[in-house]
This record gives structure tokens, sequence and C-alpha cells, in this order.
């Protein structure tokens, strides 16, 4: 095989011209994926990740590092890629793992121990691994059935409250949700039920909910902006459906993001039909600048990334002495029992789960 | 030749084998039992066939709607031509994000269809076959027609006064020269078609899965290697079969032609059969392509105070608070353009050099090496992705988190593009040209300088403009690659589409009418330095 050799050597000709090409490229980020020095600390995590560039800047203030993040696709896809790449990670933190994906995280042995400083300021249901730290809680956000107000206030009935309700005759034909098997609120959402109706009567449940009606599409997007009658791009696209699977937090959001600003939302939230996700961040395994790694999670938890984290992910925070804006206080909707199911269980039955939930669903 | 194929082995074969290898190796050994347990399930075997099908009807319904168009553009003059020419190919770069966004506004509840006669075609077969229509017009119009406006009109005409009928000679003599570029054009299609992937997640509902999208599912979301890697062999096995019998048609109807200006045999339409022919065609593209993207534009200026550019002005000014999350959306599209500059660059290079290479060979391995590049069409951008991730991560190649794999990515596919576009040409040029230049003295670079470049700069422009096209729409490889974050238009769009909330859905039809607008004025200027340059000849 001397040709081998002859291709290998062309091979690596070649990326070399590539490096220099990148070096061309007059992006601000070197073409290599060490950290410069041990300055830099990497955060990676999925496309939702948001936070003000105020708040990465009082982190480099307050211990040097430089935060640079490094976005992988939805949360699924970038906890995979972050198990591919396990023992040599492409950063130091990986933010985003959230409950229905802890177990998998885990069982890889992805994170090193690290006990956060400020952990006991963190709510103890949700710190779900507190035991080995290896991984620390950063925000909870709950999946909710949305109801579009209008609809409702025009017809004069009640919105559906919970899990039961959504099976009534009246609200026949008016549920939209996602695709289990794609999209997390919809995976939540079906875990919702299997909490509330248990592994043995979440399968008659979705069968109920079939024949009254509930409709299937593949992504939050669509479900939201093109089926559900409470939202902006569905109230434009003559929506007919006003019950939606989306989050606790999309009724601020809309108030946010209307022009001019309404004094009430246009939207409410079934509040016993909630799944609570809590996402987690950790040190990953091999990590080059550890320290820095470290340094991040404090802030991740600390006051200051906490209060900033509801505008710009729409998320809760999970430590008692962060504030929430006025936003989420008048116009957020507050759950007090969200359902919830064991990691471990998730992790064990999820597939099953979700198949099942196909079959009886999709085909 | 040693440069694309190195390229190849190192940012393609080698990161696809890798994680194809992952899935069916366990400790060592090659555990080939998988495909059978695989191949055998019936929910699997659904996803093959419907993959298939679907594929095979969305083909031959883009070649019965956009053959005409090749021939309109190919022969008529007609005003505003080179502007239409620039709009029927923008479909192809949009992300499926936004032809998804578009086509139930079109064909959903209360879309415009719905609004007229009641129709509803989402969530129907029918939505994805028109979405691919729509997406591949282009793909045929400028492959088929890129070719037949340089077949000499005096060819036909000579069959003629020999005492052909019309018809007669159009087929002893146009349609056996523009037969490769179809076959070329129609294997495209089937291509994209075969591995759809947005389309079918958006307009199927999840009642509907091609391959691709399974991959996609069993790779990110269930990190299930041993059954991605079985389907991505199957994926490859039925790209290879496509491949092969569309080498076999090419190469028994390829010869040299009689290439010429394309200036010159394009006419304004004669007689009521060509004007009803132009009217038909711009009817087709008004109601499948126009529609689509002007409902796009409809609602990026439909604001809750009446019609205006409010949204518009929202992206200048998005969440002035400064975050990782938006960017200033000129960013993205600086972004956006530097990427496809790059992608652009890489394709021609190493497509360039490829197809010479093709042209100049023959023989076994080179034809064996002519499919091979094709073959990325048919890899889905999660697997070369996180082949990616798991073999370009060791110093001086750890290249995981520089923003130079995006268009390394990116570059993969425009490659086939710019070989099965240049090819023809270049192998249609006549021999004995090149060697009247070296019995005159030429040394060989002199004569493809003199001989072959101005001959095929016409598709080496219309090869640049599609390198570009794909790289600037792309929605796979800037999704599955981690990038430090500096996300491109599409990305950005998607992101936009994610949050709920009235101004972030305005700003994501804004932000989708921005990179039309982009592609358009690209793709015109590409069509500009064509006409300029067209004396030469």
């Amino acid at each position: 095989m001397n040709t081998t050799t002859k291709y290998t050597a062309t091979a690596l000709a070649a990326a070399l011209g590539v490096t220099v090409l990148a070096g061309c490229g007059g992006s601000d980020d070197g073409a290599s994926g060490t950290s410069k020095g041990s300055r830099t600390v990497t955060l990676v995590t999925h496309d939702s990740f948001n936070a003000s560039d105020a708040a990465l800047k009082a982190f480099t203030e307050e211990t040097g590092y430089t935060v640079k993040v490094l976005k992988s696709g939805d949360a699924g896809s970038a906890l995979n890629q972050e198990i591919l790449t396990k023992g040599s990670p492409r950063g130091d933190v990986f933010f985003g793992v959230d409950n229905t994906l802890l177990s998998r995280a885990l069982d890889n042995g992805l994170f090193t121990p690290y006990e956060a400083e400020g952990i006991d300021r963190v709510a103890a249901d949700v710190r779900l691994d507190a035991e080995k730290n290896r991984v620390t809680p950063v925000d909870t956000g709950d999946i909710c059935v949305n109801y579009d107000k209008q609809y409702f206030a025009d017809k004069k009935l009640d919105p559906p409250q919970t899990f039961d309700d959504l099976l009534k005759p009246e609200y026949k034909d008016l549920l939209v949700t996602e695709n289990a098997a794609t999209s997390s609120p919809g995976l939540g959402f079906l875990l919702g039920t299997v909490a509330s109706h248990g592994e043995k009567g979440y399968e008659s449940y979705w069968k109920k909910l079939k024949d009254n009606g509930v409709k299937v599409v593949d992504g939050w997007e669509q479900a939201y902006n093109e089926e559900f009658s409470g939202s902006a791009g569905g109230r434009k696209a003559g929506a007919d459906r006003p019950l939606v699977v989306s989050y606790a937090s999309s009724p601020p959001v809309e108030v946010l993001y209307a022009e001019p600003q309404p004094t009430e939302a246009p939207t409410g939230v079934a509040a016993g039909t909630c799944f609570r996700q809590i996402e987690f961040a950790g040190l990953l395994d091999g990590a080059k600048n550890e320290a820095g790694g470290k340094a991040l999670l404090d802030f991740l938890i600390g006051k200051r990334f906490q209060e900033d984290m509801p505008l710009n992910m729409f998320v809760n925070p999970v430590v008692k002495d962060a504030e929430l804006p006025e936003l989420f206080t008048e116009f957020g909707a507050t759950v007090d029992e969200p359902a919830t199911v064991a990691p471990e269980r998730i992790a064990e039955n999820r597939e099953q789960w979700v198949r099942s939930w196909s079959s009886i669903v999709v085909k | 030749m040693a440069l694309p194929v190195a390229f190849f082995a190192l940012f393609f074969a080698y990161p696809v084998a890798a994680i194809v290898g992952r899935g069916l190796k366990a400790d060592g050994v090659w555990q080939f039992g998988r495909i059978g347990d695989v191949l055998t399930r019936p929910d699997l075997l659904d996803v093959l066939w419907f993959t298939t099908w679907q594929a095979l009807a969305s083909t031959a319904l883009t070649l019965l709607i956009a053959l005409p168009g090749a021939y309109v553009f190919a022969r008529l003059d007609f005003p505003g031509k080179q502007v239409l020419r620039a709009v029927v190919t923008v479909p192809f770069v949009l992300p499926t994000v936004v032809v998804g966004t578009a086509f139930l506004a079109l064909l959903g509840r209360g879309g415009l269809l719905d609004d007229l006669w009641g129709v509803r075609l989402d969530t129907t077969v029918w939505a994805i076959l028109l979405a691919h229509v729509f997406f591949n017009y282009a793909v045929v119009v400028r492959t088929v027609g890129g070719l037949w406006s340089q077949l000499d009109p005096r060819q036909e005409e000579a069959a003629r006064v020999l005492g052909a009928g019309r018809l007669g000679a159009w087929r002893r003599v146009t349609l056996p020269a523009l037969a490769p570029a179809v076959a070329a054009a129609g294997v495209m299609v089937f291509l994209f078609t075969f591995t759809s992937f947005g389309v079918v997640q958006i307009l199927g509902g999840p009642a509907y899965s091609t391959l691709e999208v399974e991959i996609y599912r069993q790779t990110a979301q269930l990190l299930d290697l041993p059954t991605a890697a079985v389907l991505t062999l199957v994926q490859f096995a039925a790209v290879g079969a496509i491949l092969a019998v569309h080498a076999r048609t090419v190469r028994h109807r390829e010869r040299a032609l009689k290439l010429t200006d394309p200036a010159l045999t394009s006419r304004p339409p004669r007689g009521a059969g060509q004007r009803a022919l132009l009217g038909g065609v711009l009817l087709s593209i008004v109601l499948l392509v126009v529609l689509p993207l002007g409902v796009l534009v409809e609602r990026s200026l439909d604001t809750s105070g009446g019609y205006g550019f409010g949204y518009y002005r929202a992206l200048r000014s998005a969440d002035a608070g400064g975050s990782t999350f938006l960017v200033p959306p000129l960013e993205a599209i600086g972004n956006s353009l530097r990427y496809a500059l790059a992608a652009t660059g890489i394709a021609l290079v190493i497509g360039g050099l490829a197809a010479a290479a093709l042209t100049r060979r023959a023989g076994r391995l080179v034809r064996g090496f002519d499919a091979l590049l094709m073959l990325p069409l048919g890899v889905s951008a999660v697997t070369v992705g996180f082949g990616f991730l798991i073999t370009l991560d060791e110093p001086p190649l750890d290249l995981r988190t520089s923003w130079i794999l995006v268009p390394l990515a990116q570059a993969l596919v425009g490659v086939p593009f710019v070989v099965r576009t240049m090819l023809p040409v270049l192998r249609a040029v006549d021999e004995r040209l090149r060697e009247a230049a070296a019995v005159l003295g030429a040394s060989p670079l002199r004569a493809w300088r003199e001989v072959d470049l101005p001959l095929v700069r016409r598709a080496l422009l219309v090869a640049a403009g599609f390198a570009f096209a794909v790289s600037l729409g792309e929605f796979g490889a800037t999704v599955f690659i981690a990038r430090p974050d500096n996300p491109t238009l599409p990305v950005a769009v998607a992101r936009l589409l994610g949050r709920s909330g009235e101004l972030n859905y305005g700003q994501a039809m804004a932000l989708s009418t921005i990179l039309m607008l982009v592609c358009a004025v690209s793709l015109l200027l590409l069509e500009r330095i064509r006409t300029d340059r067209s004396g030469e000849f």
C-alpha cells in the first residue's frame, strides 16, 4: 500500500493548506482547538443557551477568565457529541444536560465531581446528584399546556387545568402537541402523563387523548407558531388550536415580544399539566482548564448569573436568593406541583415509552 | 488528481468510516450480524420504502415541471430573464425551516388554498412533493438550461433542411446532446429528495420519515450508533446504485458537441406556440416559486400596527442589551457570506481539479472516483459532523472547534455540483481544438487557458453559483458542528422561530426575507459577470 503513504503526505499538505486558510479567515478565534493559555474557559452548550454580554463581562472581571461559548445543536445532540468525544472534550464545562438525559451523561462518566461554591443555596429537590456533585443544577423550566385566553373567553368555556381535563368532550380537537421522539417539550409532556397516570396507565390515557383529537406535529416551532391560535404567528396563520404543549414561561415571552406590550398575557398556563425540566452543568472529564471550569460553575449558580437567566433563556433560577424579574412575577405561572419522573427510570424506559407512544398516536 | 483524492480521504472517507466503524465494531470485532438485525425491523423497512417512492415521484414531477422552464431560459429572450433566473435559484438556498413555514402558510390551515378552495395539503405527501419541486426547480433549469443555451441551433436547422420534421430534428439532434445533462439533473434531484430532511420533517409531520431523518434520530438523539451505521450503509448502497446507473447512461451519450455563445442562441419568442409555452412556464414559476416567497415577504411586513418595516427596525436593535443569542443580523449576513466564500473557494479548487482530471483520463479507477465525488450528497450531515468529532481531534488537526469545519463540510456538498456542472461541458470541448493549439506550439497550460477556459468559464460560474448557494442556505452542518458562536443567517432564523412572541416571529420572517435578497443579489451578480464577458467568445 505505498500509495497510501503518498496520499497521507498529500493529505497532510492539504490539511496544512486548510489551516493556513483558516488563519486567513479573519475570524477572531484561532484555528486550533486548544485553549490559548489558561485565561480562556470554554463552555460547550446547546443552541438555546443565552447570556447577556454584561453577565459574561462580570465573570471576566471577577475571575480574569474569558468565556468562549461553543454551541452544538439541540440539547440531545449536544450531549451525545460530548459522549462521543469523552476524554478529549472540546471545552471545559458542559451546560444543558436536563433530567431526561441526566442518567445517560452520568453513566458515561462525562463529568469530574466538583462541589460548586454556594451550592447550599440551591433547593434540595433539584439536586439530583447531591451525593457526588458530578453535576450542578442551574435552572428549571416547566413544560405545560398553554391556552389561548381569547378563544375560551369567546366560547364562554373554562380552560382545562389537568391532564384528565384534556380528555373531556368540550376540548375535542383543540390540543396540539409535539413529537415525543424528536422534541423536548413533546417528550416532557409524555413523561408528565407517565408520572400522572403511571407506567401502566399512560398508554390508555393517550388512546383516549387520540380519540379526543389531539394533533401531533414534529417540533415546537410548528406547534406554537403555526397551529396554536394564541401565539403571534398562529394568529397570522389563522391557526385553530387553542391548546398547545409549550412552557410555563411562554406567556411572559408573548408579552415581552409584543409591540406594543399588552397589559395582560394573551395566553395562560394549565398548571396541572406540567412536567419539570431541570438543567445541569458539569466540569468535563479531561478539561484543559479545570480551574477556569470550576470558577465558571461557581458563577453559573451565583446571584449575578441566576438573575440574568430568566429574561435571556426564559427559565427559573434554582437559588433562593435570586429575584425573579417583574415580567415573570406578573405574567408567569407558578407551578406548585409539577410532575417528575426519576432520571434512572427515564433512562431505562424512555425508548420503550416513546415507541409505544408513537404506535398509539402517530401511526 | 492527488489533491481532490486527499481532500476526500481526509474530510469525508475517514470520518464517515470511523463513525460507521464505531457502530459496527464491538471489542474490535466486526459485528456484521447487526446488519441483518436492523434490516428485518418492519418500521425501518417502511422508512426505506417511503424514502424511495417519494424520491421517485418528486423527481418525475420536478422534471415534468422544470424541463419546459429549462427550454424557455435557454432559447427564449424576454424582459427580466436575468432577474427571474436568479429568483428561481433562491429556493434552492433557503433553509428548510423557512421553506417549511412558507409552505404551511400556503397549504396549511388558513393558508391561501384553504381560503380559496378549502384545500389543505399540509401533513400530506403532496406538500412534500411540491416543496421538493420548489427546491429543485433551479437544479434542472441551470444544469440542463446551461448546456441547452450553448447548443448551436443551426445543427437542428441543418437537419430540418435535410428533410427531418421539427420533432424529428429535435429528437435526433438536440435530445441526444441534452440527455447527459438531463440525466445529471435527474440524478441530482433524486439524490436530494432521497436524502431529504427538513422538508419531510416539517411538512410531513411525524407520520412520514425518510432514511435521512431516521439516521439523524438514531445518531444525534438516541446515540444508537449500530443502527445508524447500518442505515448509513443502506443509504450508501442506494446512492451507489443510482450513481452507477447514471454513470452508464452518461458514458454512452457523451460526445463532442459544438458549443456556441449562449447570447446567440436565444431569441424573442415567435409564434403562438412559443408564446404559450413562455406564458405557461412563467405561470408555473409564479405559482410554485414566487408565491411561497411572497408569503414570507408579506408576513415580514405584517406588523400588529398594519403593514410596515417594524420588524426590520427591530432587527437592528435586536436585544439591545447584547447577548450571545442574537447577533445583529448584519453580522449574521457577514458570517454567512464569509462561510459561503470559503466554501465556494474550496469547492471550486477541489471540484475543478477533479473535473479536469476526469476529463483527461479514462479507466475504471477514474470512473470510480467520479462516483465517489458524488457520495457526500448521499451521506447525512450528521454522519459527517459526528465523524469529524471523533477523527479530527488530534493536533495538528484538531479542527473540532474551528470555524473552518463549517465551510469544509459545505464544500463537500458543493464539490459534486462543481463536478457535475463542469464535466459535461469540459468533455464536450472538441479535442481537436486542443491538438491544433498544441501543433501551433502552445504548452498544455496555455492550450487549456486559450481553448478550455473561454468555453468553460460559463460552467465555472454556474458551478460557483451553486456552491455558493448551497453554502448560504445550508443548515445541516452549521447546526451539527459546534462553532464559536457566530451564527449564520439560517441559524439565526431558526433561533428566532424557536422562541415565542410576535416580535421574534416577525423578525424571523424579516431575516428570511433578507436571506432571500442576499441570495438573489449574489446570484444576479454572477449572472452579470457572465454577460459582461460573453463578448470574448
